[in-house]
């Protein structure tokens, strides 16, 4: 009993905390405290899924990994994915508080929000049945709401809101027409369950592919994949600056995590049943041709934004076109690609954000690709970082984007998707052009009035976090790749 | 004599980034400093050339470290006679522009010399390399540095110049990494069939394919992949066009580092990866790619003909040159590749010789306009001496070293089975007459006639520094030119190992798909 307690720790921890902070928030008339007090919740939960990452699930022979009559499933797959959303949501909240002084108003609710969304993300990555992944993306979703559009007396703000709350809802809309078309077709919600149905032929092949497909439509919507990606950059751009880099990276990559259970479940390849080898090469191509037109789609639009919040909700757009390789290729590598990824996409994207939410004025300026013209001569460490992190998303070694994308390709080519390969480099070789603009604009042109002075505060420590992670991963990748290959 | 190499790869890594807690504004310590740094990594290199056995063939001072053990990558490195003469050009030149550099660069000097030392680190990476993901990390390192050195200290045009040097780069290299991961998983679950299923260690995949080559169809496409990359850094006509514009942008230093050790990378590529791991695919394209090396001989010299800028001129004779390079390489006779791996140093001694000569030029003059010269060897006697010797060592005089090597891939094509055709031969001989022709038309044009630009009249000539820079390269090029058997004999092993390796593969003909399940 104690040991299935110690399992779900981070789940426990990260819902009570949450709960309880919103609460204290009604008590305790001093800021401070609650800041902290989340900054050091989060840390505690950082700690128990790492702790939970070095037990063996399957040492509790009696409960085999599933926790909650089925609905919660414990692997390492599942551990990997907490740390991440912990990592996301600390690097959020630690740049928050001064973009939120600056810019709005600084609400506790934020944080206690931000601590919500992530238990919804950890219920998708842990979910060990249907139900369980309907509620996690939903609980995730309705937080992200409030998150963009959190803003209140700002019109792009609740813009980005109430278009983020129209779609969101069709797609969830999409994801629950297709649960249940699953469950009719398998008459389970349990992964497990319905795994095991489909290995024995028990399931009606029509309607379950129908089910997959919808499932499939939904959660692409939450990843923004084309051709549903359309909301992404307009919500991205119209929410405040650390909400956008927290969606855009916390929140993609629970879409992804939900993506990999279903795939790891549903799209069984390595069967001789041929109605469900059927449904998974049908599943797989169909990701595949999503994934291609993702990535191509996003870099193209992306070259044309003279914004730079705005260029980076498209190229996340991009990135979470790479990252879907992974999840066609649907096998260990590809999944551990994909946590690979999703780590190194933390740092450089949410590193990103956070720089620009520094630079950021009280009114949304200074983000524009002429502002940061000659940023190098007033702020020469943001602009050396900055470099860094438009490297990475770009994919130049020595850093973690280049490893990431690398072990993508691995797994893609090793899995028989060499033409999805291809794509992916003629992506990148697109994204190049605007990543290195960014660069160019901060040393070599001349600006007669830069960026001025700015407040750093506790952002500093959220950007070093990105640094240092990105470059830690690029120049040591088997530190992180180890863990991640025994998913 | 291992841990000489790596101390040798990474001083000058920690010299760069040493180089970040100096003082801005403390200038003369950044460039002493720096200067220190290349010159100690310079004798390493000396020791180890002196330590190396040329009657082998195989690869020495190796050492395989493991990396990422899941994918197999290690960090394995180690010199072959192909190698260690382009790691010793490589840090041989560096110190030589960092001298350059003391005049030519005067803004930012702390950036500038600390990216000067990354790039350093990441050349002799490449060329040291025996891992293919270790390999392409190093070679996408390059562009960091390269890039900030001609968009910061570069000319007027340089933001396109610049990013079109990028994009060019890139397109070629990303191919090419799609094309290491197809072989690694190739080798690595087909033919090994590792744990990993994955495999980048360079040696178990040169022996591996040694057994059972990728299937011909596949294969055309691999090498494709990795000859694009290279033949965009070699450049090859008709991908040249980022090098004129990247070499007029960049500073001095720049120039001298890019034509004579970045365009290297792209031909040791060539032979490394292409002609040693897909000898099939190389004799089945040889032709093709001796055809346009011909003609980037030939269209080269004819541009650098018309051009009225000295460093635009002498950047299209870069794109001739290395078609020689390129032409010995793929002529695949022993003569004709040891040709090319002596004209890789030729060209990175003449041609970075002109280019310092030219910026010795623009530095006094601050144009590179032909037409503002004229009569300068009046007023600079002592640099018309060696600007005349880097010009006639880069048009092919005897005695100076261009002429062996230009000589030697010329004899290779000629007889090369593979090519099996006089036309090669004959009309890239052309290109040396062309070559002559726009080289002593331009020194003419600046050094001699009546000096009747006013502004021409009180050039300073040659400082000590300058000369001091210079006599080391005229030594060089005297040495190889008189006595290339010195260097000749250190790369001949490797060569003719490589030359066996693609025979041995055209002589079977053997295209059919052999797949070890």
């Amino acid at each position: 009993m104690i040991n299935e307690f110690l399992l779900a720790s981070p789940l426990i921890v990260i819902s009570v905390s949450a709960i309880v902070l919103l609460m204290f928030d009604a008590f305790i008339r001093n800021k401070q405290v609650i800041y902290f007090s989340t900054i050091i919740l989060l840390l505690i939960y950082i700690g128990f899924s790492v702790y939970t990452l070095f037990i063996n699930p399957t040492q509790f022979g009696n409960i085999s990994g599933t926790y909650l009559g089925g609905h919660l499933s414990f692997s390492t797959f599942a551990s990997i994915f907490d740390i991440l959303f912990g990592i996301a949501g600390l690097i959020a909240i630690l740049s928050a508080k001064e973009y939120n002084e600056k810019a709005f108003k600084n609400y506790n609710e934020y944080y206690s929000l931000i601590l919500l969304s992530i238990v919804g993300m950890t219920s998708i990555a842990h979910s060990g049945s249907l139900l369980m992944l309907f509620l996690g993306v939903e609980l995730m979703s309705i937080t992200f709401y409030v998150l963009a559009g959190f803003f209140r007396t700002k019109s792009a703000s609740i813009e980005a809101a109430i278009k983020y709350f129209f779609l969101g809802s069709f797609a969830s809309a999409f994801l629950l027409f297709g649960i249940s078309f699953v469950y009719g077709s398998s008459s389970s919600i349990y992964f497990a369950q319905i795994s095991e149905s489909l290995l024995t032929s028990a399931v009606n092949p029509l309607y379950f592919k129908i089910g997959v497909g919808l499932l499939i439509v939904g959660l692409s919507f939450k990843v923004a994949a084309f051709p549903f990606h359309q909301w992404a950059p307009d919500v991205y751009f119209g929410s405040p600056t650390i909400s956008a880099g927290f969606l855009s990276t916390a929140g993609k990559i629970a879409a992804l995590a939900g993506f990999v259970v279903v795939f790891k479940n549903l799209v069984l390849n390595s069967t001789t049943d041929l109605n469900v080898l059927h449904t998974s090469e049908l599943a797989r191509n169909i990701l595949a041709i999503i994934s291609a037109c993702t990535m191509l789609i996003g870099n193209i639009t992306a070259i044309s934004q003279t914004n730079i919040k705005r260029m980076l909700a498209y190229s996340s757009v991009a990135h979470a076109g790479y990252i879907l390789m992974g999840i066609v290729s649907n096998s260990v590598e590809g999944y551990s690609a994909v946590a690979y990824y999703s780590l190194a996409y933390i740092f450089m994207q949410a590193g990103a954000f956070a720089i620009l939410s520094v630079l950021e004025d009280k009114d949304g300026n200074n983000i524009s690709l002429d502002d940061f013209k000659n940023l190098r001569a007033t702020h020469p460490i943001l602009a050396a970082v900055m470099t860094c992190f438009m490297l990475s998303l770009a994919g130049i070694p020595p850093f973690g984007g280049f490893f990431g994308k690398y072990f993508l390709f691995v797994s893609s080519i090793k899995a028989g998707y060499t033409w999805l390969t291809i794509v992916a480099v003629i992506a990148s070789i697109i994204s190049m052009y605007f990543y290195i603009r960014v660069i160019l604009n901060m040393y070599f042109q001349s600006n007669d009035s830069p960026i001025g002075d700015v407040k750093i505060g506790n952002s500093k420590i959220a950007i070093a976090i990105c640094i240092i992670g990105i470059i830690a991963i690029g120049i040591y990748p088997n530190l992180f790749y180890n863990l991640f290959m025994i998913i | 004599m291992t841990e000489l190499l790596i101390i040798t790869l990474f001083l000058p890594l920690l010299g760069a980034l040493l180089l970040l807690f100096f003082n801005k504004s403390n200038v003369s310590a950044l460039k002493n400093f720096s200067l220190g740094i290349s010159l100690l990594s310079f004798i390493g290199t000396i020791i180890l050339l002196l330590n190396f056995n040329t009657a082998s063939p195989d690869f020495q001072f190796y050492i395989n470290i493991p990396w990422i053990p899941q994918i197999d990558a290690g960090f394995r490195i180690g010199l072959d006679g192909i190698s260690i003469l382009l790691v010793a050009l490589t840090t041989f030149l560096t110190p030589i522009m960092i001298l350059s550099s003391f005049s030519a660069i005067e803004k930012r000097e702390k950036e500038y010399y600390f990216f000067v030392l990354l790039l350093e680190f990441a050349m002799i990476g490449v060329f040291i390399a025996l891992d293919l993901i270790l390999f392409y990390v190093f070679w996408e390192l390059i562009l960091i540095p390269m890039y900030f050195i001609i968009g910061i200290w570069g000319g007027k045009d340089k933001f396109y110049a610049t990013v079109k040097f990028f994009i060019f780069t890139v397109v070629g290299s990303l191919f090419m990494l799609a094309a290491i991961v197809w072989v690694g998983v190739y080798v690595g679950s087909n033919v090994l069939n590792l744990a990993s299923g994955f495999t980048v260690n360079y040696l178990a995949i040169y022996d591996a394919l040694q057994a059972s080559p990728i299937p011909m169809d596949i294969q055309k496409w691999i090498f494709i992949a990795f000859a694009l990359a290279f033949c965009i850094k070699v450049p090859l006509f008709p991908l040249h066009t980022w090098l004129p514009d990247a070499h007029t942008e960049a500073p001095t230093p720049g120039s001298v580092i890019l034509a004579g050790v970045l365009l290297k990378m792209g031909t040791y590529g060539l032979i490394r990866f292409n002609l040693d791991l897909f000898p099939q695919a190389s004799v089945y394209y040889s032709s093709v790619i001796g055809i346009l090396a011909v003609i980037g001989i030939i269209y080269g010299a004819i541009l650098a003909m018309v051009q009225t800028d000295i460093k635009r001129l002498v950047a299209y004779s870069s794109v001739s040159h290395m078609g020689f390079i390129v032409l010995g390489i793929f002529s695949v006779t022993s003569m004709g590749l040891q040709g090319a791996v002596i004209q890789m140093v030729n060209h990175g001694l003449s041609t970075g010789m002109l280019f310092l000569c030219v910026g010795m030029l623009y530095e006094r003059r601050h144009t590179r306009e032909i037409s503002e010269f004229g009569g300068i060897a009046k007023v600079m006697p002592v640099f018309t001496v060696f600007f005349s010797l880097a010009m006639l060592a880069s048009v092919g005089l005897p005695g100076l070293n261009g002429f062996v090597g230009e000589y030697l891939t010329l004899i290779g094509s000629f007889t090369s089975p593979i090519y099996n055709s006089w036309a090669y031969t004959i009309i890239s001989t052309t290109g040396v007459i062309f070559a002559a022709v726009y080289l002593l038309w331009m020194f003419q044009r600046v050094m001699y006639g009546q000096n009747t630009n006013p502004a021409n009249h009180n050039l300073k000539d040659l400082n000590k520094r300058e000369i001091g820079m210079l006599v080391p390269i005229v030594i060089l090029i005297l040495w190889i030119g008189l006595y290339p058997n010195s260097f000749l004999k250190v790369s001949e092993a490797s060569t003719n190992k490589t030359v066996q390796n693609v025979m041995m593969h055209k002589s079977t003909n053997n295209y059919s798909i052999q797949l070890n399940k």
